[in-house]
């Protein structure tokens, strides 16, 4: 029995590839990393630390071409003898875990929340609204976790990075562009994000959110009509039919709470709700809440968290 | 250009979200059902844009049962040409993916879309799934689409940003927002729906891997703190030292 988690190490060892690699360690057996791209091999090594046992590095393959992604990972899983597959379920995951799993005919389970008992896998369901027990009926399995779920743990000592040929074959999908923001935290990963909504009243409101985000070193989200009228971008819609988020701490502010905006926050360990109407639905799933103007407290919030920041 | 859209079911976004038996089953009581606002809002207007705008076809295909007919209407009412059921329940996304891909094999679509994941289930599986099944090219949850003779440019999202992709048809997609925009059916669009083609075609023979077996509800949010809006200091010091999240 053997286990293989597959990182994405394009940009560093992103906190969700740590979590992954030490989500695998905990499922008992002997962790393989297999990775792709143009990581320094000491970096890779440091996996080691979370539980790897080795990293297997494929350097011919740079895009995100999921085709060539399943390609090496079952290439590697092969060559390991590997019974269980982890992702992170990130962008990558959702396109080469489903692929997988036919390949493989391993039952997949995706959003994993917890480590599994037995062959039964913790998810969120209903939008974060419930959470389910998914068992894998066969011997073979792949399991995506949520980030966030689980925190890495590290204790071990770097290990040996190895290059290989995954067979990846070619890409069959041409990448012509990439449009990055520079320097923002990717809002599924972040660990603290401030959020506002129609409450704000227009584009032009959202440099205060973008100060306090600034200061607490947050990402920044926003409610669905937002997104949609165009006063943020789509990436930042959060919600039943937008990103599904689990931070540490998420701050609203001007968001009534509606059940569909709930479905996508609801699974963030400490809600800040910052609304003028005392009756907002969204202070029933609040933590911490302030009945006051948005346009007065975020900026009071922000001077607040300053001082703390400035006095540790 | 042959379009099919993949339409599941998935519970109205305002239903109540309980479980009978023992927690191993959602509890349909009072439930209506809608079609997947993923499937419906993006992959199945996206199709009928791409089919105004260069011709051909634009079916939709879901694996379910009698009762589901009512929801598969509701897409026809938005444009669909055809529905294709594959009468069976939708036991997990290997399953159901397996049986749209053996149906899409044999009836040569140019595109296969999906919407990015179901409200329930939340897997984004089913989609990649059958791209595997057909052995064809997948871009997931792709904001925008266009096509110009056999090629496909889109744009896809990437962590914190979108890449712009192009391919050659055939290819499997998954949309996500940014798509298209909800397109609500007209009066003509709910009449013409009743005499639409539903295809109810058998099942194939295909295992399932994976099943659920409990459901649980999240513990109840123990009672909102009131903090001063004068007073953000203390927000700060709760913020730090009871809840350390900062
Ligand atoms: C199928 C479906 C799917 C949906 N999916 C999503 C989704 O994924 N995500 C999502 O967010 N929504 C979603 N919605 C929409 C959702 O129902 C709500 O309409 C939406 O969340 C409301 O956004 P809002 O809170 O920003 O705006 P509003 O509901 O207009 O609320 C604005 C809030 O701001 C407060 N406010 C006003 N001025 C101030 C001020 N100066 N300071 C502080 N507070 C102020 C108001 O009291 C109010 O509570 C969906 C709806 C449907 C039907």
């Amino acid at each position: 029995m053997s286990t293989l988690v597959y990182i994405n190490s394009n940009n560093g060892l992103a906190k969700s590839a740590l979590e992954a690699v030490t989500y695998g360690k905990k499922l008992g057996d002997d962790v393989t990393v297999v990775t792709c791209g143009s990581a320094d091999a000491s970096k890779l090594s440091q996996l080691g630390e979370y539980g790897a046992s080795k990293v297997m590095v494929d350097r011919s393959v740079t895009a995100n071409d999921a085709q060539q992604i399943s390609n090496l990972v079952k290439t590697a899983a092969d060559s390991v003898g590997a019974t269980t597959i982890v992702f992170s379920h990130d962008l990558i995951a959702k396109a080469v875990a489903p692929r997988l799993s036919v390949r493989l005919k391993a039952g997949l389970v995706s959003g994993a929340i917890a480590v599994p008992e037995g062959n039964t896998v913790k998810v969120n369901v209903f939008s974060g609204k419930a959470f389910g027990n998914v068992k894998i009926s066969g011997d073979k399995k792949i399991i995506s976790l949520l980030p966030n779920s689980i925190q890495p743990e590290a204790g071990g000592s770097d290990c040996g990075v190895e290059e290989f040929n995954g067979n990846a074959g070619q890409p069959k999908i041409k990448v012509l562009e990439t449009k990055k923001p520079e320097g923002e935290i990717p809002l599924p990963e972040a660990e603290l994000v401030v959020s506002a909504g129609r409450g704000l009243k227009g584009p032009e409101n959202w440099g205060m959110i973008e100060d306090l985000a600034a200061s607490l070193g947050a990402a920044t989200a926003c409610s669905r009509p937002v997104a949609d009228i165009g006063w943020r971008p789509h990436h930042e819609h959060v919600g039943q039919t937008g990103v599904a988020i689990r931070p540490n701490l998420y701050i609203a502010a001007g968001i009534s709470g509606a059940i569909q905006h709930l479905a996508g926050v609801n699974g963030s360990k400490v809600i800040v709700v910052i609304n003028t109407d005392a009756e907002a639905p969204f202070f029933k799933a609040a933590d911490y809440g302030v009945i006051g103007d948005a346009f007065e407290v975020i900026p009071r919030l922000n001077e607040a968290v300053k001082k703390l920041k400035a006095s540790n | 250009m042959k379009i099919l859209v993949c339409i599941s079911k998935s519970p109205d976004t305002t239903s109540k979200i309980a479980f009978t038996d023992g927690n191993a089953k959602f509890d349909e009581n009072g439930v209506q059902y809608i079609v997947n606002p993923y499937d419906e809002w993006y992959a199945l207007v996206r199709g009928l844009e791409l089919k105004e705008a260069n011709g051909g076809s634009v079916s939709i295909i879901t694996v379910g049962r009698a009762a589901d007919d009512a929801v598969i209407r509701k897409a026809l009412a938005i444009g669909a040409d055809e529905a294709i059921r594959i009468d069976a329940d939708p036991t997990d996304a290997y399953f159901v993916a397996m049986q749209i891909s053996e149906y899409a094999k044999s009836n040569g679509f140019d595109l296969v879309l999906t919407g990015k994941e179901t409200i329930n289930y939340n897997g984004s599986q089913v989609a990649g799934m059958i791209a595997e099944g057909m052995d064809l090219p997948f871009i997931s949850l792709a904001s925008k689409l266009d096509i110009n003779g056999t090629t496909a440019t889109l744009e896809t999202e990437i962590v914190g940003g979108v890449q712009v992709v192009e391919a050659e048809l055939p290819i499997v997609v998954s949309c996500a927002k940014g798509m298209a925009e909800q397109r609500i059916p007209n009066m003509r669009g709910i009449m013409a729906a009743r005499t639409k083609p539903l295809n109810v075609i058998p099942a194939a023979e295909v295992d399932t891997l994976t099943s659920f077996e409990s459901y649980s509800l999240p513990d109840a949010k123990s009672e909102c703190k009131m903090i001063d809006p004068e007073n953000m200091d203390e927000l700060v010091e709760l913020l730090h030292n009871e809840a350390k999240v900062i």
